[in-house]
Formats: structure tokens, sequence, C-alpha cells
């Protein structure tokens, strides 16, 4: 694509990054430069590329590969403004393994990685305040898993608990 | 001549020498049956100065803010799990939903990221057409900023006129696509149709008028003392937290970075329009409204090179051929019977190549990006919508902590977001 820069060049820089730290490259439709890591080696090589200049993250999100084993991919992609690059990082994951958080490195992370936590159940280590985002407090389930159906798994339960402590509440001879 | 002094009712505080605020010399604090008790608020979800559902949790000190916590997720309406339900054809109808005011700009860069991942180009005038629609939607959201950020400051008058004007996009948006709001109008491969003349003169009378309109607008804001004092130095944000924060669009430009992400990564051809990234100098509130405002006048002279265009390119395709991706003309449709095929298959079993591509267009509120995971067949495996309007809202405790309340509402009119964007 004409002004941003040459997928080789981006690919060089984070070689050099990344020295010591076993990465692959993997082939993108859309032609981002895109490496495989181990989990084991996310947080060595996120610090890395923040060093290497990639100033800012522009998201943080896991694609659930159910049937596959591990089901979970985690991807961290990020942008360097002064080299006008991008990167996607990508783990595999499987269900019930903790991930580093990156919000010491990019605080803009934060919510990004809440919503991860939310909607796909994966929990990030270290994450100060790691709650959900957008379901709302009390919500036993992660919608965007591949087992959740898309009409929901009681959707108004938490609403049917709070009308009825709120009937017992005001209406005490009611409720009995 | 003798210097006024302001005696504060309240103890004659006032400004000290750390630049805090204090009205505290006497009564003394402990005299004050409320001193040191703090104040839990909450601020929405149905408050009018929060611009939709938001909820923050303030904890108060007196006046002034000691911790926010925005809670979001009240406008949730799970749309990247719809997406995976609908598949890829049908969910552009609830890409309008998401940043409401803009919706022309959310469904090009949907359609933009499938087109990534198939590979597919669009002719030249669609993209003229998409380019025209994207900058239009641009003003209007950037109108909605302005006005509904100047009422809830105090300036009225400004809110009239500024609705007026977008009532003017909002009917130049119809007689283009048929809906005043949520269009729907734009496809995989370009757009639904094409535009008449009629419609071109309508959109040139607008651009010809609303740089007067800015001007004006301007007039009774730029200079305003209450409009200065209450942005100027409010919620200044450096460079580095911007990056950091992951914050985009006209709040990073604000504080002097020039990226844009129609010069930085073009798309839809804007490599060929002439037009200049506004950037701001100290970053707080104020420099984010001069941005925006000059983005409206940039938005307007690339419009008007987009007409140019139109002009030279009449009756040319607007929409690629290639029937694994793209719907058939509606004439043929009604006509043809392969034809009427391809539209059933398009819209119930779209199925694009297996992988994943990202899409960034720069938005009115930054850089608003669309990640498709495909796995060959027709559902979808993940849409991931990158809203700016989420870290937008993120960015609300760092700016807002330590300073009082009143800020609040300058500060959340400036950061600009739409929670149908932020909870999705």
């Amino acid at each position: 694509m004409a002004g941003t820069s040459q997928p080789s060049a981006t690919i060089a820089r984070v070689d050099v990054a990344l020295q010591g730290i076993e990465h692959a490259w993997q082939a993108a439709r859309d032609e981002m430069p895109t490496l495989a890591l181990r989990v084991e080696l996310l947080e060595r090589a996120l610090a890395a590329l923040k060093g290497a200049g990639f100033e800012s993250a522009t998201l943080v999100t896991a694609v659930d590969r159910l049937p596959r084993a591990p089901r979970f991919e985690l991807v961290h992609q990020l942008h360097s403004l002064e080299h006008n690059q991008r990167v996607r990082v990508r783990c595999a994951l499987a269900e019930g393994e903790a991930v580093p958080t990156c919000t010491h490195l990019w605080p803009g992370a934060a919510f990004m990685e809440r919503e991860c936590f939310d909607l796909f159940g994966i929990v990030f280590a270290g994450h100060a305040g790691l709650k959900r985002l957008l379901m709302p407090e009390g919500y036993e389930h992660h919608p965007l898993r591949k087992d959740f159906p898309h009409h929901g798994i009681e959707p108004d339960r938490l609403y049917r608990e709070w009308d009825r402590k709120r009937r017992a509440d005001w209406h005490p001879e009611e409720a009995r | 001549m003798s210097t006024q002094t302001f005696e504060y009712v309240r103890g004659g505080g006032g400004p000290q020498a750390d630049g805090a605020w204090s009205g505290s010399s006497a009564p003394k604090d402990a005299d004050d049956p409320l001193h040191g008790e703090l104040m839990q608020l909450n601020m929405g979800p149905q408050h009018p100065a929060t611009h939709g559902v938001l909820r923050l949790e303030l904890e108060l000190d007196g006046e002034s803010m000691r911790k926010v916590a925005p809670e979001v997720g009240y406008l949730h309406r799970g749309k990247e799990k719809t997406c995976e339900s609908l598949g890829w054809a049908k969910f552009f109808p609830h890409t309008d939903r998401l940043d409401y005011v803009q919706p022309l700009l959310n469904n090009c860069a949907y359609a933009l990221a499938l087109e990534k991942l198939a590979g597919l180009s669009v002719p030249e005038r669609g993209q003229v057409i998409r380019v025209l629609l994207m900058e239009l939607s641009r003003i209007a959201a950037h109108l909605i900023y302005l006005g509904t950020t100047a009422i809830d400051l105090g300036a009225v008058s400004i809110f009239f006129s500024t609705f007026k004007e977008r009532e003017n996009i909002y009917t130049i948006l119809d007689a283009y696509t048929g809906h005043r709001m949520n269009n729907t109008y734009v496809r995989i491969g370009g757009v639904f149709a094409d535009v008449d003349e009629g419609v071109e003169s309508l959109v040139r009378a607008f651009l010809a008028r609303l740089p007067a309109e800015i001007d004006g607008w301007e007039k009774m804001l730029t200079g305003n003392r209450i409009w200065y004092d209450r942005n100027r130095n409010v919620g200044i944000l450096t460079r580095e937290q911007a990056l950091a924060w992951s914050l985009t669009g006209p709040n990073l430009r604000g504080t002097g970075v020039a990226h844009d992400l129609r010069k930085a990564e073009p798309y839809s051809g804007y490599e060929q329009y002439d037009f200049e990234v506004a950037v701001g100098t100290v970053g707080d509130c104020y420099d984010r409204y001069l941005v925006r405002v000059e983005e409206m006048r940039q938005s307007a002279r690339i419009a008007s090179q987009a007409l140019d265009r139109l002009a030279r390119s009449r009756g040319a395709e607007f929409l690629a051929e290639d029937r694994r991706y793209v719907l058939p003309p509606k004439d043929k449709v009604h006509t043809s019977m392969e034809e009427l095929i391809f539209q059933f298959k398009i819209v119930t079993d779209l199925r694009l190549p297996a992988g994943e591509a990202y899409h960034a267009v720069e938005s009115s509120k930054g850089e608003l990006g669309f990640y498709v995971v495909s796995d060959g067949t027709s559902a979808p495996v993940r849409c991931h919508i990158r809203a700016p309007g989420l870290m937008n809202v993120q960015a609300i405790p760092l700016l807002a902590e330590g300073r009082l309340l009143s800020d609040m509402v300058a500060l959340i009119g400036s950061l600009d977001f739409v929670m149908g964007e932020v909870d999705r």
C-alpha cells in the first residue's frame, strides 16, 4: 500500500529487537508482519518491541478456534507512529492458561485486556483491576466463546435476582 | 493605582503558590463538618453531559475529583458476536449502529477490511463517492461534538446553528442514500448506487456555505472568554501519554503529533487529495477544539475535490465486478436468473478467503479499525472492532483526577466519544 513502509523493513527491525527470543513470521492476508510466539516468551518479546519504538498498542484481542487445541489465539497489534510500522503478535493459548499483562508497557491496553477477560475469560496476570468491562458484574459466562449461544444463557437472570430482592425489600408482606 | 484582590467568601483563599486552589484559611478545616469526608457520586448513566449511557464513579473531596472510574457497557449489544452469527454481508446495517453519528465512515471501514481480506479493489468512482460521503460524515460528527460540547459549557446558541447545518448534511445523505441516518450505503466492492447531478449541486451549495458558517461559530467561541477559560489548560495530554494510552485522531493531534491515517496509510485514494493535517500545541481541550474545527474546513476541501472527480468520471463503474463477493446491480437481479442466484448466495452465504485482515480508517474519533478473521466458510471466525471511543473513555481518569468537577463536562465533550461504539 502506498505510504506505509514495506513489511520487510518492519521484519528486519523486529528481528533485531527480538534477538535471543524464539519467534516465527507468518503470512497474513493483509500483509501485516505477523509474529508467532510461545506464550512464555510473550512478556519479554513485548518489552523488546516497546523498546524498539512500538509506542502504541492498537488492539489486544483474542480469537476462539474451538474445537482446535489450544483453543485461543491471543492477538496484540502494535503501532510505531515514528516509523509508520505495524506488527501483529500472536500466541496460542489453552483454556485457563494465564498470560502476562502488558499494561505496564502500554497503559492504554488496560481496557482491551479487561474486554478480553470479560468476553473470552482469558486471565491477564499482573493486571491491576482485571474485572468485567462490558458485561455486568456477577455475570458468569464469556459471550465471545464459540460454545456460548448467540441468544445467550439466562440473559435476564441478574435482572430477576435484583427484582426479587427489590420486592422483598420494599414489599416484605408480598414476598413471603 | 491599586490592584484589586479577590476575597473569597469562604476564608479568603484562592490560588496558592503551588497552583492549587484553596479556600480553607478560615474557618479552619477542622470546624467544617464535611471536612475530610469523601463523597461518592454517580455521574450518569443518564446524565445529559455524558453524551450517552456512560457512568462515572466519582470520589469527591468537596468539588475536586479524587478518583474517577468510568463504567461502560450499558449499551453493549454484542455486535461482534452478532457478526459471527449473521455472516459477513448481513452485518453492514449493524456497523451503522456503532458510532451512530457517522454511519458511513463505519460502513467504509468494515467494507475496506473485508475487501482487504478478499483482495478486491474498488473502481475509482466507487472510491470517490466513498471519500465524499466519509468527509461529509466527519463534518456531521464534528458538528455534534461542537454543538453538544458548547451547550454543556453554557453556549446554547451554537447548538442550534450546528444542528441546522448537520440537518443540511442529513438532507444530502438522504438524497444520496435514501436515509438520513443509519445509511448502510456502502457494499463490498463499492457503493450501493450512483448519484445524479442534482445531488452534486446540493453538496456544492452546502460546501460553498460551510466555511462562512464555521467562521461564525469560531467568532462566537474561539475568542470567547468563558469558552477559553473553561477549555484552555484543562485536560492537558502530552504526546507520550496520548501514545501510551492508545489515543488517536484529534485527541492525539491536539498534542502536536501530525498523524492522520489518511496521510500515513492512505486508503480509498486519499493520497490524491490535497489537504492539511491540523495539529495543536498544548494538548488541552482548547487545542482539541481548534483541531476539530480545522478538520471540518479540511474535510470540506476534500469533499469539493471529490465532487470535481465525480464530475469527471460520470457514468463510470462504481461497483467492482466479482460475483464471488460483490452484489449484482439491482436492475439485473430483477431481470436475470443468474444474477438473482448470485444475490441470494452473497447475502446468505458470503465466503471470504481464509485468513485475517486489519484495516483502519481515520474516523472522526480516531483510528477505527476492523480486525476480521475468516476460515473460508460463510461463518466469520472473528470480527473485532477497534473502537477509538473506548480509548477516549479510558483516558478520562488520566485527565480528570485532581481537577474540579466542573472540568469533567469540558473533558467529556472534548475527548469525544459515542457510546454505541464504546460498548458495541
